[in-house]
């Protein structure tokens, strides 16, 4: 689908999310009560399809936390992306699609130990990388004196 | 027998009677010379790369430079067998008690070639990194430092002859010359 259907496509699915066309692909903000409902409709629609998570990053705004959503679907090579915005910064929190696509299950832990943002129902949230009371080094405001030579 | 010792636990009296004049004989400078020639020139790395210059390392091994021609090309997996370790890449703070293992499980006489600007001094992620350790010096002592990010396959042979330059100044049987 081209990406002006898709922009239809998404708005006929999900009234409350708003679509714009990014600089290469479609661009989606999904209000955060809504997000795993309207993922798992991307998924089983059948014009949709998007069945491939490409990629699950996080994002460290002043004020809140966001999670974008690389989604390609290989039966109709269309790719969109989709952006939620958690509230605040202080303990972020969000649905997990590791059920709709199992990929998501070590992407979130990923975002888990890098930034600090939980995910509700995974199936096994716990650090990846660093110690467990490492604190959470790609927040903007992270701190470390032992480790890091700032300049 | 008495003959190999370390070098800084040599005295004067422990040589044999043969032995009475400095510099070492005839015998044991040719000794020592022969033997630094043999671990000179068959020095079999331990495969450790954590990072892009093992790929120039790699590149070493394959046919355009390759170091097989100094002998080096028995690259073996396991410490044990290994007489040098060439620090390709940069070092985690999670690996580098790892590295220290392995390091104390290689048998003498052994050693380190730091290959890479992040294993020389923390590289790029000196400033502004809370994972990379900055310089692998800080985790074992180093021979040779071979800066450059890659470094080219050139500097890497480069830097392995330096290394074999250093081996063969080595001394274990016979004495250097007394300072006047």
């Amino acid at each position: 689908m081209t990406n002006e259907l898709l922009t239809t496509a998404i708005g006929q699915i999900e009234a409350e999310a708003e679509t714009r066309q990014g600089a290469q692909y479609v661009e989606t903000f999904v209000p955060f009560a809504k997000m795993h409902d309207f993922m798992l409709r991307l998924k089983e629609d059948v014009t949709l399809a998007f069945d491939y998570l490409i990629c699950v990053s996080g994002v460290d705004h002043a004020d809140h936390m966001q999670m974008v959503y690389h989604l390609e679907s290989t039966l109709h090579n269309h790719m969109i992306v989709v952006k939620i915005k958690t509230d605040g910064r202080d303990n972020p929190a969000i649905d997990s699609v590791a059920d709709i696509w199992p990929t998501a299950e070590f992407h979130e832990r990923e975002a888990f130990d890098l930034l600090g943002i939980h995910f509700n129902n995974h199936p096994d949230l716990r650090r990846m990388f660093l110690d467990d009371n490492w604190g959470y080094p790609l927040r903007k405001d992270y701190k470390d004196d032992i480790h890091i030579v700032s300049r | 027998m008495g003959i190999i010792k370390k070098k800084q636990d040599i005295e004067i009296n422990d040589y044999p009677p043969v032995e009475l004049h400095e510099g070492g004989s005839i015998l044991l400078t040719k000794l020592d010379d022969l033997v630094n020639w043999a671990r000179s020139n068959s020095l079999w790395p331990l495969t450790f790369g954590t990072r892009c210059c093992a790929i120039e390392f790699m590149a070493v091994g394959a046919s355009r430079h390759d170091m097989a021609r100094f002998g080096f090309e028995v690259a073996r997996a396991t410490p044990r067998q290994a007489d040098m370790i060439i620090i390709s890449g940069s070092i985690n703070y999670k690996m580098a008690p790892v590295l220290k293992r392995l390091y104390d499980q290689m048998a003498d006489p052994k050693y380190v070639i730091a290959m890479g600007a992040c294993a020389v001094s923390g590289g790029p992620f000196y400033y502004n990194s809370y994972s990379i350790v900055k310089g692998a010096d800080h985790v074992i002592p180093v021979d040779v430092y071979i800066p450059g990010c890659p470094p080219r396959p050139e500097a890497l042979l480069y830097g392995m002859m330096q290394l074999q330059k250093k081996i063969r100044r080595e001394r274990n049987f016979s004495r250097r010359k007394k300072a006047k």
